[in-house]
């Protein structure tokens, strides 16, 4: 195999299928039934979740994952904000050429982990390459299919007044981790991108309790961004305590240095829960109990709207502001 | 790492916020100069917590803000020259110009890249030797240096296809500015942390002395924003007007050393166009004549089109606080984030956007 992905990789000549046969394959044979069809036959039942994401992160890998475990655990997450059971996968790359093979296979592995994890199989896949400047490194592209079990009805429609808002775990470790490792910032401490399956702790959750309202987990744009889309979606107002909302030490001081709010700063392993008062207490125990919930918290609650559905914020100070939708991209000062 | 979560502790603001309620009894005014005291004023609502006697208006301290249209036009003009690699950090690319903005050149076909770093322009330049890269110097006394540093980096390594644009611009001169022009009384004024961190404390002491105003240095949290207004409240009760440090732990008399040494090899003071506020003297940097082969205004001859100002924006008004962003006609209608009018509602530290992000479409 050669060093480097070549134009010839993506030919569909030899070269393509020696990357398929040698490198893909044995990469995510755990996860895939090997058949080397035109298209994937999978057997589904019910209501099914369908779902498509492109991952084009620079850099590709970071502190704590990279590409393809985000390709993985993204796709696997969208499912299950609709209370979704992943269960099957399709991945595309377009690789620029050039790219290190060794890198390629790399990511093959993080996937096959983060899949396994995830207990999602990967039944179908492509592979381009285009030339050198035409595309980044590597692009992914996935499509995920879940089963939804009855009587799970799990949507930003279903928000409530009365309804307690909580939050997995530390915001805007993902965001930070990346930011520091583009700009080769150091922090103290060695700070992970927070990238996870949550399939698992969605599971617990409607275990726990039939009146989980809705999820949603806050990746581009932040706790704030997804905050304000359901309030949009539900006519509400959410009203949450900044005290109450988990962040690491590190992720503050960074955010402080570098002119952000960690509100805006994307997670890649948490989730927001709205879900019936009397039902808060069982769904965040059962959470705290998940590995990737121990930090789990109510954040705040939902009210009715004044004139129009808001998110409010109750800051330290105990003032309150307005919390806005994230504009344009997230930039770090320059003063 | 952590020397956050102690400045932000709810019951020791109460205490502050007691304390500056006590104290205050003439009507004051303060004035934060820094956007970012802008931006941390109204994320933790700190201004609902004065008393009724305490206000703080926002100035001028966003070097976005302040960049004038006539040099927007001109990194535009230098964008579009075949062989030209604009660096720029990424605020600038969303200002609209005179008649365009580098982000919409950027989407016509010119080489614009976003740098985190003025280090990220050097290793652009050294990577293709071909194209001539320039980068947009734009900031305070805080960017500054780094900017001298990396065109120190360039001269080591030899490079001849870097160049600076250099809109670097100085606090302590336009705040004087400000208060010659006489439109907005202050009775104290809130000293930018950031910039204190190089120029020291004493860069403020002729406002104090010469002008009679209470300055009182402050950091970035809220408690640090507090006891700087609690500290300028008793310098106004007592009629005192000196300069103090609310932000020791960032911020020495003297400032550093270092970073102004750098500054000093490779600039000297110029005069320079602020929004708003037009032309300042000695309140920018130009390069020094050792360096002049990495100054891109010596190196490239621009002429650019007339400049124009947005109809109906009151971003200078804004700017030399004069009018609070909510008195614009254009704001929150015509002027959103989306589709900033004026530079104000595009950089992350500008009064307009804070005012909209913070507060919605009414302020």
């Amino acid at each position: 195999m050669a060093d480097t992905i070549l134009m010839a990789h993506g030919s569909g000549g030899k070269l393509a299928h020696r990357l398929v046969e040698d490198l893909i394959m044995p990469a995510i044979s755990g996860t895939d039934p090997a058949r080397l069809d035109d298209s994937a036959i999978i057997e589904l039942r019910g209501r099914m979740a369908f779902t498509t994401d492109s991952y084009v992160i620079d850099p590709i890998f970071f502190p704590g994952g990279d590409i393809g475990k985000l390709a993985v655990c993204g796709t696997t997450n969208d499912l299950s904000m609709s209370g979704a059971r992943p269960l099957y996968m399709s991945l595309s790359f377009i690789i620029e050429e050039g790219l290190p093979v060794s890198d390629l296979k790399r990511i093959l592995e993080s996937i096959h982990s983060a899949a396994d994890e995830a207990g999602v199989r990967i039944v179908t896949g492509d592979t381009k390459v285009v030339d050198h400047g035409n595309a980044d490194k590597l692009y992914v592209n996935t499509a995920g299919i879940g089963t939804i079990p009855t009587g799970v009805d799990i949507s930003g429609a279903n928000i409530r007044p009365g309804d307690k808002v909580i939050l997995s775990g530390t915001i805007g470790d993902h965001g930070i981790a990346i930011m520091s490792k583009r700009e080769g910032l150091q922090f103290g401490t060695n700070l992970l991108s927070d990238c996870a399956p949550l399939n698992k702790l969605v599971e617990d959750m409607i275990g726990a309790s039939d009146n989980i309202h809705a999820l949603r987990d806050p990746t581009r744009g932040g706790l704030a961004t997804t905050l304000n889309e359901l309030c949009l979606q539900s006519g509400t107002k959410v009203v949450v305590e900044e005290k109450k909302i988990p962040i690491r030490d590190e992720v503050a001081a960074a955010c402080e240095m570098l002119g952000l709010d960690p509100m805006y700063v994307a997670n890649e392993g948490k989730l927001v829960a709205f879900v019936t008062p009397s039902d808060a207490g069982k769904v965040l125990s059962a959470m705290r109990l998940n590995k990737y919930g121990t930090d789990s918290a109510i954040i705040g609650e939902v009210e009715e709207p004044d004139e129009a559905p808001s998110v409010v914020m109750k800051t330290l100070l105990g003032t309150s502001r307005l919390i806005d939708i994230l504009v344009g991209d997230l930039l770090p000062r320059i003063c | 790492m952590k020397y956050a979560s102690e400045f932000r502790q709810g019951k020791l603001a109460g205490g502050v916020v007691a304390s500056i309620s006590r104290a205050s009894r003439r009507p004051v005014t303060f004035m934060e100069f820094c956007g970012s005291h802008t931006v941390a004023i109204f994320r933790y609502g700190i201004r609902q917590v004065l008393p009724k006697t305490v206000t703080t208006v926002s100035g001028p301290g966003c070097p976005i803000c302040v960049t004038a249209n006539s040099d927007l036009d001109k990194a535009i003009a230098l964008a579009l020259i075949p062989g030209v690699i604009l660096a720029s950090f990424g605020d600038v690319l969303r200002v609209p110009g005179s008649k365009t903005s580098l982000q919409s050149v950027r989407a016509e076909g010119a080489d614009i890249r976003v740098v985190y770093s003025a280090m990220d322009a050097v290793r652009i330049a050294q990577q293709n030797p071909d194209q001539r890269v320039v980068l947009l110097g734009i900031g305070f006394e805080t960017t500054a240096p780094t900017i001298a540093a990396a065109i120190l980096q360039a001269e080591e390594m030899g490079l001849r296809n870097f160049t600076v644009l250099s809109w670097h611009k100085l606090c302590p001169p336009a705040i004087k500015a400000l208060l010659d022009a006489g439109d907005v009384a202050l009775d104290g004024l809130i000293c930018p942390g950031h910039v204190s961190a190089i120029t020291g404390a004493a860069a403020w002491e002729f406002i104090a002395q010469d002008y009679g105003i209470p300055c009182v240095v402050s950091g970035f949290e809220p408690l640090d924003i507090l006891h700087c207004i609690d500290m300028l409240v008793a310098q106004a009760e007592n009629g005192q007007a000196k300069v103090e440090i609310a932000y020791r732990r960032g911020v020495q008399q003297n400032g550093n050393v270092t970073a102004q040494h750098l500054m000093e090899t490779v600039f000297e003071s110029c005069d320079a166009d602020w929004r708003g506020m037009g032309t300042i003297p000695h309140s920018g940097l130009r390069l020094r004549e050792d360096y002049a082969r990495f100054d891109a205004d010596r190196e490239f001859t621009i002429v650019p089109g007339p400049t124009r100002e947005p109809q109906g924006c009151i971003c200078g008004d804004v700017l030399r606080a004069v009018k609070t962003p909510v008195d614009c006609p254009l704001f929150g209608k015509s002027c959103t984030p989306e589709t900033p009018v004026g530079a104000c509602m595009v950089s992350s530290e500008g009064s307009c956007f804070t005012y909209y992000l913070y507060g919605g479409k009414n302020g």
